[in-house]
């Protein structure tokens, strides 16, 4: 579905992507995990065209995203769920969902996913009319989860969805995360959290400075020693 | 629901126009010129507030446009004759010297103009952010002003225009700002006015949900700068004179007072505080004047009404810091609902 081919970013004088290559086949939970300012988030930017890239390609149901805007990149059906939430926080969650749809514009389908929404969130149902600011940072993750809904996409990006969160509400937004790929949306999930996404993912990368250092199965990689060693926090 | 709404809209109309006639009738010219300050106070305060309170782009270069406005309208309408006697230092460009337009035309023409210099601000000052922002934005302002000074053979330079017609009255202000009030609680609720709150609230999730930044900042901009032009030429057009000095920082300053006070991303304030401040403004004159108590003589201070106004604002920022009205506004459902629930509610107890 989505192919990264040797993508080179830089910033400044930094070279944040070092080369990379990533393959998103559909319907499948793919995960890249790493630490701080290995290039997760620059990764994901990246493919959401929010920032330029010196090298490489990025190809997506066989066409190059390059050359496209943002706005189309939504358009084509991929969304990114920025990290730290990023919701709205004047506007009522129904007006954040509603701007989730900006790319959109069949109302009956806007209105059908609206219920889908609600359906996977009750709790937002409860407080369409409530201020976004003003609910808890686990009702907001899951307003921004919505919101990334909104936009009906094939390949939901999420730059990670558990950060601050109670571990309770961490295992609550991974179940909906397996939800949510359950009805046919392809994931691509950024996580710090390397236990859990490895867990759920069908396929995870470890980036380490710009470069991937290991790829393998989910299950495969919980296992690897040196996985365990990095990011698991078991060593022996 | 929806047929008490529209009779209420018509009935609010109604009485609108009515009150204005009164006004007409029975005000001296003093009030209304105050009543048309309102009105064109609204529309600035209006403009003002879509592209700070709205689009959330911190801008302060508004004096600018309405001097692009007022002298785009005031050199349209100015007649030959008038002209010649301005433009005694220098002759007038000669392709303005001929013209004469009538007062709608002129408007529109002093709103495209000063949208097409908002959109040449706006361009390249829009990708800088909140203080950078309203600095570039302030600079702008100036530089119209410092401008309009020295193009002496197309702005008269520092002596202004004089003997400007003054088509301006109550029903064009007004008129004007009802329809200002209309065109933004139409563009607010549709998906443009959308997408400016998005920016306002958080830019990088707006560019993730597909807004483009770049063409709503400038569009919002560039609309806040035609309503600000056709504001400042209804000015022109009732003062009857201008000159650059009119179109200094603290006339954006005033404006900038009525969208705070009524409140950041509220039109309902915006009108309210324009109407309550413009007022104010006039009847706090009292205070620049000497105050005589019978038995103490306090000699008047000028601008002490500035004074009074900067502590009010300080205060509505310490106290209300969202305004008057927040970013609410005055629905008719909220208006049913708080006079006639008492009512309704009564009723479903007899019953």
């Amino acid at each position: 579905m989505l192919e990264i081919k040797n993508l080179n970013v830089h910033y400044g004088g930094i070279h944040a992507l070092r080369g990379i290559h990533i393959d998103i086949p559909e319907n499948k939970i793919i995960t890249l995990i790493g630490a701080n300012g290995a290039g997760k988030s620059t990764t994901l930017r990246s493919i959401m065209g929010l920032t330029k890239s010196s090298e490489g390609s990025i190809q997506y149901q066989g066409e190059s995203l390059l050359k496209y805007k943002t706005k189309d990149i939504v358009e084509k059906g991929i969304v990114l769920v920025p990290e730290g939430r990023r919701i709205f926080p004047n506007l009522t969650v129904e007006e954040n969902l509603i701007l989730g749809a900006y790319s959109r514009k069949d109302k009956a389908g806007i209105a059908k996913d609206m219920e889908r929404v609600y359906e996977l969130f009750p709790r937002l149902k409860e407080r369409s009319w409530q201020k976004a600011g003003t609910m808890s940072g686990g009702e907001q993750q899951m307003l921004a989860v919505g919101r990334g809904l909104m936009s009906k996409p094939k390949l939901l990006m999420m730059d990670e969805p558990s950060l601050g969160l109670a571990p309770l509400l961490v295992k609550e937004i991974f179940s909906i995360i397996k939800e949510i790929h359950r009805q046919g949306v392809t994931i691509l999930l950024i996580e710090q959290n390397a236990k859990a996404s490895l867990e759920i993912a069908d396929y995870g990368y470890v980036l380490e400075t710009g470069s991937i250092v290991l790829e393998g199965k989910g299950k495969d990689l919980l296992t690897n020693e040196e996985v365990k060693k990095a990011y698991l926090g078991e060593a022996k | 629901m929806k047929n008490t709404k529209r009779i209420l809209n018509i009935i609010s109309i109604i009485a609108l126009i009515g009150l204005l006639f009164i006004f007409e009738q029975t005000f001296d010219s003093y009030k209304m010129r105050i009543v048309n300050l309102c009105g064109i106070y609204v529309i600035l305060g209006l403009s003002l507030n879509l592209i700070n309170g709205f689009t959330g782009l911190f801008s302060l270069g508004h004096a600018g446009f309405m001097a692009v406005g007022a002298y785009t309208a005031g050199l349209l309408t100015l007649s030959p004759a008038m002209k010649q006697m301005n433009f005694f230092m220098k002759p007038i460009v000669p392709f303005l010297a001929e013209v004469e337009w009538s007062f709608l035309p002129a408007l529109i023409m002093a709103g495209l103009v000063t949208a097409l210099i908002g959109f040449l601000i706006g361009a390249p000052a829009l990708k800088l952010r909140d203080d950078y922002l309203a600095i570039a934005t302030l600079g702008f302002g100036e530089i119209i002003r410092v401008v309009f000074t020295n193009t002496q053979s197309l702005t008269n330079g520092a002596l202004g225009l004089k003997g400007l017609p003054t088509h301006t009255n109550i029903w064009w202000t007004w008129g004007i700002a009802f329809i200002t009030i209309l065109f933004m609680v139409f563009l607010i609720k549709g998906s443009y006015g959308k997408a400016f709150k998005a920016i306002r609230e958080d830019e990088i999730a707006a560019e993730a949900m597909g807004i483009s930044l770049f063409k709503h900042k400038v569009m919002a901009f560039t609309m806040g700068a035609f309503l600000a032009g056709v504001g400042g030429a209804l000015l022109g057009n009732l003062l009857g004179t201008i000159d650059p000095n009119m179109f200094r920082f603290t006339l954006t300053f005033n404006i900038l007072l009525i969208v705070v006070l009524g409140g950041i991303g509220s039109i309902t304030g915006t009108v309210i505080s324009a109407v309550v401040v413009t007022v104010a403004m006039e009847y706090l004159r009292v205070l620049d004047e000497a105050i005589n108590l019978g038995f103490i003589r306090i000699e008047g201070i000028p601008g002490m009404r500035m004074v009074v106004f900067s502590l009010l604002l300080m205060i509505v920022i310490l106290f209300y810091q969202n305004g008057l009205m927040g970013s609410n506004e005055f629905t008719w459902d909220w208006f049913l609902e708080k006079k006639f629930l008492k009512k309704s509610g009564k009723k479903e107890v007899k019953q």
